[in-house]
């Protein structure tokens, strides 16, 4: 069974390819609709993990809300062409490939590290999807007083950004 | 056979670190916003990799709550964001310096007062 691969390099790719789009795009706008590109691309890797949940949750919540959010802030402010800044040649030479040098140290630490030996050792190889139905036991059992705090942090910021976007006086 | 679960922790540092990249380089407050919810979704995939390895359901809960948390700051953030452009200011976010004492003296061109022309960047 060679079709999770393919599935997973093409989502992968497709991820990786959004996420350089998001730093080489000039325009806000193209920045927005490459991220909508790697939210898609997780979740379809989330279904591959067997996360369905997750996965829906991915693409209404983030590729639907937030992004929406985002996009229709870019376009009230009708935001345009980002312009370049030079002022620190620091950050254009030692920037660049101290960036690229963490990107690669962080894969290179999650590929060798003891947990993902261990993991990468057969004890990925789980088929079963975990159900929805015990997600929404353990968040409404186990995890019910986060949930309830979570709603709490909803209705604050939701007061919060209303009281900034209003108009002043 | 199936795929790896390292591959999915790879694939989610490399994004994260694509994600940092991002925000540093990008001068858009929303471009860097966007940036922040890169590493945020970089992190829920390696937290369902975590939870389908070891078959625990408390990394989806975490993806959801990680989920929850991104919104709530996403709407926080474009308040701030809206706030700024109505007080004229620039979107670049060199040019944001409006708490600091009289702005910076390093920056060509961003005075204090910066004119509305500047909201397109």
């Amino acid at each position: 069974m060679i079709v999770p691969l393919i599935v997973f390099f093409a989502c992968a790719a497709l991820a990786i390819t959004g996420a350089i789009m998001l730093i080489l795009a000039r325009e806000p706008i193209h920045s927005a609709l490459s991220l909508i590109l790697v939210m898609i691309a997780l979740a379809i890797l989330y279904l591959l993990l067997g996360a369905e949940f997750i996965a829906a949750v991915q693409i209404i919540v983030y590729a639907g809300a937030v992004m929406v959010l985002f996009v229709f802030v870019i376009m009230l402010l009708n935001a345009g062409v980002e312009e370049r800044t030079d002022y620190s040649k620091l950050a254009k030479y030692a920037g660049v490939p101290l960036g690229f040098f963490l990107l690669i140290e962080i894969a290179r630490w999650m590929y060798g590290s003891s947990a993902g030996s261990a993991i990468a050792s057969g004890a990925g190889a789980i088929t079963g999807a975990v159900s929805t139905r015990d997600l929404s036991s353990a968040l409404f059992r186990q995890y019910l007083f986060n949930f309830e705090a979570t709603s709490l942090l909803i209705l604050i910021a939701i007061l919060g950004a209303l009281v900034l976007a209003r108009k002043n006086q | 056979m199936s795929v790896p679960i390292s591959y999915y922790l790879v694939l989610s540092g490399v994004l994260f670190g694509l994600g940092v990249v991002a925000f540093v380089f990008k001068r858009n407050v929303i471009a860097v916003f966007m940036s922040i919810e890169l590493m945020l979704n970089a992190v829920n995939l390696a937290f369902v990799a975590f939870a389908r390895a070891h078959q625990q359901l408390d990394g989806l809960v975490f993806v959801f709550f990680v989920v929850v948390v991104a919104a709530a700051e996403a709407a926080v953030g474009l308040a701030i964001v809206i706030m700024m452009a109505q007080n004229g200011q620039s979107l670049n976010v060199e040019r944001v310096h409006s708490l600091g004492e009289g702005g910076p003296t390093y920056l060509p061109g961003g005075s204090a007062a910066e004119p509305r022309e500047s909201l397109k960047s």
